[in-house]
């Protein structure tokens, strides 16, 4: 690994004005899982790592009925799963959060990290673009703004941070009552692989639990972003839960996907993953609203 | 060029100071400027699991954590499993049921199994598969590890 400067500030400020100091020459650490491997693989650079574990807000993992989660950047994936009201509240960030890598990995890897990694396969992304996920900001002199997750990413490895910018935590909604929320990826093995598809949904479902308010459905691996599936969720509001609903909603979730030819997997196969895992997530987002 | 810090942690209930290049791993760190080299490096990228040592309690891949992470915390590694009295009993299970060939793998291995049967001791073999999901061993095929770390559960309970 070529050298770089460390410094591990414990305030925001502090860790903007570090980012700031070097530009895109400074890169935020977080867990590490993937930028370590980035520098020493020499896909990314740096002169200054900036290690954001130290910063309070960047920890903070705070639920409640009333506001929703506000889950801090540097919080790794083990303690929001193990944490029992975000749990509950949230089974379509578990999902993620638990398939994300090895126990090693979780141990130590956070969905903000994934947000800044930007890969298009990223498996919280997804899930968090389904739950209305908004990105909290900080930037220099004290400027905040917030993103919806949805326009986070802007390419493989890209997304809205500005040299000098930090991405301070990510703010989920409560969960609508009746809603449910789901993320499954395809891989060819049962654990430790990178997403040949992935799709993420949530489900708010009226008080007879049989039809849908409305709906979000996003995808992973199937373009340079993960993609926010607009059409398909809102093509359930207002309708009757039925196999005739879902199987239009995996449709348009199909035609939004983009996906390429790699030695994970075809453009064909990939397509139809989409549809297969978007029926299979709505109807485990229903089952879940439902209370089943 | 960054100069060297000073790095000032706990490693296996001692406390231990040591200099680095903030660019070094924990597990270069272990290794090379401390000469722990009980823990191993294979795929360097954290994938294979075998430099897995806890760190405040928790697995992680030491390659993957920088040296100047380690200030002012808690490590354990596979050096610090047995006592003057003898082998940790996943230490002992491993040696009873051949559950290695190289041995590259099996530091990683117990460490990953010993953080499993502090929280769970009467994890599951499927818990234990699970659980073990980041750790790649291409010699035994698995399951002698299984039935070692299964072994050393008995063993553990026997013993309270």
């Amino acid at each position: 690994m070529e050298a770089f400067e460390y410094t591990a500030p414990k305030t925001i400020a502090d860790a903007v004005a570090a980012l700031a100091s070097k530009g895109d020459q400074a890169r935020a650490l977080a867990g590490g899982t993937d930028l370590l491997v980035q520098l020493r693989g020499g896909r990314r650079r740096a002169q200054l790592v900036v290690d954001v574990k130290g910063v309070p807000e960047l920890n903070q993992i705070s639920y409640s009925a009333r506001t929703g989660l506000t889950l801090g950047a540097a919080v790794p994936c083990c303690l929001v799963y193990q944490n029992k009201s975000v749990a509950s509240a949230y089974p379509g960030l578990i999902d993620p959060a638990s398939l994300i890598g090895s126990i090693q990995i979780q141990g130590r890897a956070t969905i903000g990290g994934n947000l800044c990694n930007s890969a298009p396969s990223g498996d919280s992304i997804p899930a968090i673009i389904a739950l209305g996920g908004v990105c909290n900001i900080a930037g220099s002199g004290g400027k905040t703004r917030q993103v919806p997750a949805e326009q986070f990413c802007t390419g493989p490895g890209r997304n809205v941070l500005q040299p000098g910018e930090l991405l301070v935590s990510i703010h989920l909604p409560p969960p609508a009552a009746n809603s449910g929320a789901n993320y499954q990826r395809f891989i060819p093995r049962n654990e430790m692989d990178i997403a040949v598809a992935g799709v993420g949904t949530s489900v708010v479902l009226d008080s007879s639990k049989r039809n849908f308010v409305s709906a979000r459905i996003a995808l992973a691996s199937v373009a340079p972003t993960p993609v926010f599936a607009k059409k398909a969720g809102d093509s359930l509001a207002g309708k009757p839960v039925s196999d005739a609903a879902i199987e239009e909603a995996a449709k348009l979730a199909m035609a939004d996907a983009k996906p390429i030819d790699d030695m994970r997997g075809t453009i064909k196969q990939r397509t139809h993953l989409v549809g297969v895992l978007t029926r299979r997530t709505l109807q485990t987002a229903i089952k879940r609203a439902r209370g089943e | 060029m960054p100069g060297l810090v000073h790095v000032q942690t706990t490693i296996n209930g001692n406390e231990v100071n040591f200099l680095c290049e903030p660019r070094q791993s924990l597990l270069e760190c272990l290794r090379d400027v401390l000469g722990m080299t009980g823990t191993k490096e294979g795929c360097n990228d954290g994938n294979c699991g075998a430099c897995t040592v806890l760190l405040d309690g928790r697995i992680v891949t030491s390659c993957l954590v920088l040296g100047v992470e380690a200030q002012g915390r808690q490590i354990t590694t596979i050096e610090g499993l047995a006592t003057p009295q003898g082998l940790h009993p996943l230490q002992q299970a491993f040696l009873e049921q051949a559950a290695l060939q190289c041995g590259i793998c099996t530091p990683g291995f117990i460490m990953a199994s010993k953080a499993l049967l502090d929280k769970e001791p009467e994890a599951d073999e499927g818990r234990i598969r699970h659980w073990l999901a980041g750790n790649l061993c291409r010699c035994t095929g698995y399951d002698k590890i299984v039935r070692a770390v299964l072994q050393a559960e008995d063993m553990i309970k026997a013993k309270k």
